[in-house]
């Protein structure tokens, strides 16, 4: 029982990661309609940016805060420079886009930084504390850390005039640019506001899988499916699906574990967390593609 | 396809085959690293040409076909390695099973389109070197450490080297597929998958059955790219299951959009040119290392990278599209 406790703890720490790549998607996905292929190397990136920073002297929430304001810059400037001029381009071309900046991203954090696996720090204090050392400090950490940002969002969305302006750009372009929006600067908010989100996930998962070019890969994988699984064009939603994806992933390692230790039949463990992911892909897409939470477009042809 | 262009494929195909005989007269240029290194470049051509079919000429989208050209690569190394089936019949088993798996695939991508259909194959494509290493499959697969393999070996006692026959074998798949491939497309099937990528809706409305052609479109180009990586076992002689993560499945598309999209020349160009760069990327950091000075490790990735980009700005069509247009205007001009 307590076994099971600590998986759902540290699904919960999971989930919030997902949610917050998740998060992301959806924001570049609800405005433009594009699935940011590159938005976990863009974290990943991010997390060793704050590394740098941390090794410089800096102290972990000093770096943090930093870091998540390079990355808005960062975000920005993608939009502004590289997206931009591929406003009506096909799927395609944004597509092989994305990938380009994937492998960009990619290939020059392993330059700068080598691919040598580093250790990341945690600023919460290493005790355990909670109900019986269910739940560690740096996952319930995250977990609070991850809920600040959401709750940051939503009032700057729900309660700011700039967060109902992006609003607006982004389910009525033409009306909004009617009413004196500047819907260019929106998107590019919006790209920034999502780098932002991302590079928090990044510093915050970082001490889980250690700091590597490729740490991002399966999270990335997995912020897909809880986007998909909360609906693909609801926030709420996503973080929501990061959650149910992060808790639902750590009980089938847990069902899988139970079954091989009462039959010793080994179906499924830690080793196909990824495999779970793609079945969660393909399956919403497939069966349900407006997710839980979303809205079914209906399209006029 | 038009005479004169004949003419020019049957002319590489004689001088593709005549090359390798010039080894005795220029070891230094004809060495069988390079061949070797050529071969590896026909089987990228043939890979990059299966996600051609599929993402050029059906206008479905792949960012996974890493994962075909894995299954046909292990299925090609578990015949050989468990079964003792000779190198050259292993071929066409990775077709057949590639073909099965693509058109299995291919069903739930019906459902899907545009930057969904890619999610999904990004997905697979990450999820690969996982699958690979399943417990259950350990048995066939070797788990973590892969298969290690025979290269194969110069039948009937002809007096060549093994890379030159290596070489000669990987020459000839490619012909007879690209023949296949040329004829498939000229073909009234071809016509149609032309169809259903330009205009899904009035193909459909014109009869043509979308559904099956897109799931057997995605069937051929899986059995294609599974080709390749059969090919590709017998070549390196080994294979493991982190060698076919996200990062190959990217290369192929680095063929497909720098070769040009849509055209069989751009498959070849592509291959060859993903090939040359992996391969030159390592001089390029030691030029920028010592010569320049530069603390800077260049990865092949970050050409690559910058290329994407910089081609769907400017040369939208790829290098294959690049050269007709030049061509086109050499042509007006002189007209």
């Amino acid at each position: 029982m307590e076994q099971l406790l600590q998986q759902f703890a540290s699904g919960l720490a999971n989930g919030a990661i997902y949610a917050c790549v998740a998060l992301a998607l959806v924001m570049i996905y609800v405005s433009t309609d594009h699935i940011n292929f590159a938005q976990g190397e863009m974290a990943m990136f991010s997390t060793y940016i704050s590394w740098q920073l941390m090794s410089w002297g800096m102290s972990f929430w000093v770096a943090f805060i930093l870091t998540v304001m390079i990355s808005f810059a960062m975000g920005v400037l993608i939009e502004r420079l590289i997206l931009r001029p591929l406003h009506n381009a096909p799927v395609l071309s944004i597509i092989v886009v994305f990938i380009g900046l994937l492998a960009i991203f990619n290939s020059m954090a392993g330059a700068f930084w080598s691919y040598l696996i580093k250790e990341f720090p945690s600023p919460f204090p290493k005790s355990e504390f909670g109900i019986a050392g269910v739940i560690g400090a740096h996952q319930l950490g995250v977990v609070l850390v991850t809920l600040i940002v959401l709750g940051l969002l939503f009032v700057f969305f729900r309660y700011t005039p700039l967060g109902l302006a992006m609003r607006a750009a982004a389910q009525n372009p033409q009306m909004a640019r009617l009413v004196g929006v500047r819907v260019d600067w929106m998107l590019a908010l919006g790209w920034g506001l999502a780098a932002s989100v991302g590079a928090v996930a990044g510093i915050m998962v970082a001490h889980i899988v250690y700091l590597e070019p490729n740490m991002m890969g399966g999270i990335l994988l997995y912020a897909f499916a809880s986007a998909l699984v909360g609906g693909i064009s609801n926030p709420a939603g996503a973080v929501a699906g990061g959650f149910i994806v992060g808790i639902l992933e750590n009980m089938v390692a847990y069902a899988g574990n139970q079954i091989e230790k009462a039959t010793g039949v080994y179906i499924i463990g830690n080793g196909e967390k990824l495999t779970v992911a793609l079945i969660i892909v393909i399956f919403v897409l497939t069966v349900r593609p407006a997710g839980l939470f979303g809205r079914v477009v209906v399209r006029r042809v | 396809m038009a005479a004169s262009s004949k003419k020019w494929v049957l002319g590489i195909i004689v001088l593709a085959v005549l090359v390798p005989l010039l080894q005795p007269v220029f070891p230094d240029v004809v060495s069988n690293y390079r061949l070797f290194l050529v071969s590896t470049m026909i089987i990228a051509a043939i890979a990059v040409l299966g996600l051609n079919l599929l993402t050029g000429f059906n206008g479905q989208f792949s960012l996974g076909h890493g994962a075909f050209y894995a299954v046909g690569a292990y299925t090609a190394a578990i015949l050989m390695d468990k079964l003792n089936v000779p190198y050259w019949a292993t071929i066409p088993a990775a077709a057949i099973v590639c073909f099965i798996v693509g058109y299995l695939f291919g069903l739930p991508a019906l459902k899907l389109e545009g930057h969904y259909l890619a999610l999904a194959t990004f997905a697979l494509a990450l999820a690969v070197p996982q699958i690979l290493k399943y417990k259950w499959l350990e048995g066939l697969t070797g788990g973590v450490q892969g298969i290690v393999l025979m290269k194969p070996e110069v039948p009937f006692g002809l007096p060549l080297s093994e890379d030159q026959w290596l070489y000669y074998f990987c020459l000839l798949v490619m012909i007879v597929l690209f023949w296949g491939a040329a004829n498939l497309l000229n073909s009234r099937s071809g016509r149609a998958m032309m169809a259903i990528r330009d205009q899904y809706m009035a193909a459909d409305t014109m009869g043509i059955d979308t559904a099956l052609y897109k799931t057997v479109t995605f069937g051929i180009s899986a059995a294609y790219t599974g080709i390749a990586g059969a090919l590709s076992a017998c070549a390196i002689a080994f294979v493991a299951p982190d060698s076919f993560g996200i990062f190959l499945s990217i290369k192929f598309l680095i063929g497909l959009v720098v070769g040009g999209i849509g055209s069989l020349l751009g498959s070849v160009l592509g291959g060859i040119f993903y090939v040359l760069v992996d391969n030159s990327a390592q001089s390029l950091t030691q030029f920028i290392r010592n010569d320049l000075g530069l603390p800077f490790d260049l990865s092949a990735y970050t050409v690559f990278g910058v290329l994407l980009i910089a081609i769907i700005y400017l040369m939208p069509m790829g290098i294959a599209g690049g050269l007709y247009m030049a061509y086109r205007k050499l042509r007006g001009a002189r007209a």
